[in-house]
């Protein structure tokens, strides 16, 4: 029963640190382009506004892809640790396998859902996502193998406790650095926001949503980011009580979205060979330093 | 008009801080949009910024001029908007053509076709007046009063009309859509 108020608080937390954060994001960029900016709730009420709304379905697929994205994405995001085990509502359960399982479902339901609605665009859109899955992961699943293999555990909560006496950045600083570029191709930001650019392909999978689908999909947004922080935050950067956790995870963020507010985009090509090049040999230097037991 | 209850107010006040616009760039009104959106005048922060499609937009600037057949795809995108949805009409050439009143071709009155909720005098105006008329809009969609895309809904056989007796077939077949 624990558990289960453990992973509402999950949700509950996820959503409004999030989606305030997102509107803090929208704030700093408009700093930094010497703008006012909208205020840091605008995102809570862009995600109101939009479930209140009267949208158009494009068939029983898309609406089905809408629920499995955003199903997959809250399941995923209740059962991540939030930086030590007091906060991990399933400690059985939190390995990290079982989150980047269940993780897919969320993007498949989305690439499904948004095929599902017939628009050119958005068939774009999702090949584009999926491609630059495909970039992202493999050096970031290479890091966190190393990771695993350095710890000797997949369960987070327990990375989290064997980083009492120093954070896994530390132990491996370049694997941390791959992490965090692979972290800003999952968050979807501005050099690699390729499967959503607005200018491009209409915005990508979202072309054809409307009103409250819209709604939806943006909350599912906030809770995938929401597990790809804490991830990095809890495999990288050693969690803590729910305070430090909160404190790394705005950092991180608010470094992200420094980061997004001065690049151009990338186009699809650029990103695989970006991705498949520097962090991808990183990634194996940083395995083999794991492997000979070169860590700091 | 008809009361609204609780939960429409409340919508409706969700909706006036929170725009997204499609805007029609036909017209020279689309120069003045740039720096409404940058850094000078930042319409960001009354919530209001651009939207690639008209499925997720509320509001569509129509930007200058329409003729014949500009118009008919105004109509396609503003029937493919999810409700409630809002329209702005920019410039003297919405209003009465403008300049261009008496070419062959051209729209001459926009609120013929499809319902337009705030216009915007001036040839072409500027971002002050651009903003001045976003803010109008928000006060009118929080108290409720735009309405456009009721009236839409009402006559419609009306509007449907108009556009015919203008266009002759508002859809058009091609090939290449069918």
């Amino acid at each position: 029963m624990v558990a289960a108020y453990k992973a509402l608080f999950n949700l509950v937390l996820g959503f409004f640190l999030v989606l305030s954060l997102e509107g803090v994001g929208r704030k700093i960029t408009a700093r930094v382009q010497r703008r006012i900016g909208p205020p840091w709730y605008q995102n809570f009420i862009d995600v109101f506004k939009a479930l209140s709304k009267h949208p158009f379905s494009n068939g029983w697929v898309f609406d089905f892809g809408v629920l499995m994205a955003l199903g997959g994405a809250m399941a995923t995001a209740m059962i991540v640790p939030m930086g030590s085990t007091t906060w991990t509502p399933f400690p059985n359960s939190d390995n990290f396998f079982v989150i980047m399982y269940l993780f897919a479902v969320g993007a498949l339901g989305m690439a499904m859902g948004m095929v599902g609605s017939g628009n050119p665009w958005a068939s774009i859109g999702v090949s584009r996502a999926l491609t630059q899955m495909l970039g992202y992961e493999l050096p970031y699943l290479i890091v966190i193998s190393s990771t695993i293999f350095y710890y000797k555990t997949a369960s987070i909560h327990k990375l989290v406790e064997l980083q009492k006496n120093g954070w896994n950045l530390l132990v491996m600083p370049l694997g941390g650095i791959i992490a965090f570029i692979s972290l800003m191709g999952m968050l979807g930001k501005k050099p690699f926001d390729i499967s959503t650019a607005p200018a491009e392909i209409a915005s990508g999978p979202m072309t054809e949503l409307s009103g409250k689908y819209l709604g939806l999909l943006h909350i599912m947004h906030v809770f995938a980011m929401f597990v790809e922080v804490s991830l990095f935050v809890d495999v990288f950067l050693g969690g803590g009580n729910l305070g430090w956790y909160l404190v790394k995870f705005i950092v991180v963020w608010v470094l992200a979205v420094l980061i997004s507010s001065v690049l151009p985009r990338f186009r699809i090509e650029q990103m695989l060979k970006f991705y498949w090049g520097v962090p991808l040999g990183l990634a194996f230097l940083n395995a083999l330093f794991v492997l000979l037991g070169w860590t700091l | 008009m008809k009361e609204r209850t609780i939960w429409e107010q409340i919508a409706d006040s969700f909706r006036s801080r929170s725009i997204w616009m499609l805007h029609y760039c036909t017209g020279c009104g689309a120069m003045e949009l740039p720096p409404t959106m940058t850094a000078r005048f930042d319409m960001e922060r009354f919530g209001i910024t651009p939207m690639a499609t008209p499925r997720q937009a509320d509001i569509m600037l129509i930007t200058g001029y329409l003729n014949t057949k500009t118009l008919r795809r105004v109509i396609y995108t503003y029937e493919q908007m999810a409700d409630p949805k809002y329209v702005v009409g920019f410039g003297s050439c919405t209003i009465n053509g403008g300049i261009y009143f008496d070419s062959y071709s051209t729209i001459n009155r926009l609120d013929y076709y499809i319902p337009v909720d705030v216009y915007i005098a001036g040839c072409m105006p500027r971002p002050e007046a651009i903003l001045e008329a976003f803010n109008y809009l928000m006060e009118k969609i929080r108290k409720g009063e735009a309405d456009g895309w009721k009236r839409y809904k009402e006559n419609y056989d009306w509007y449907k009309q108009n556009q015919i007796r203008s266009l002759g077939e508002v859809y058009v077949h091609d090939e290449f859509h069918e």
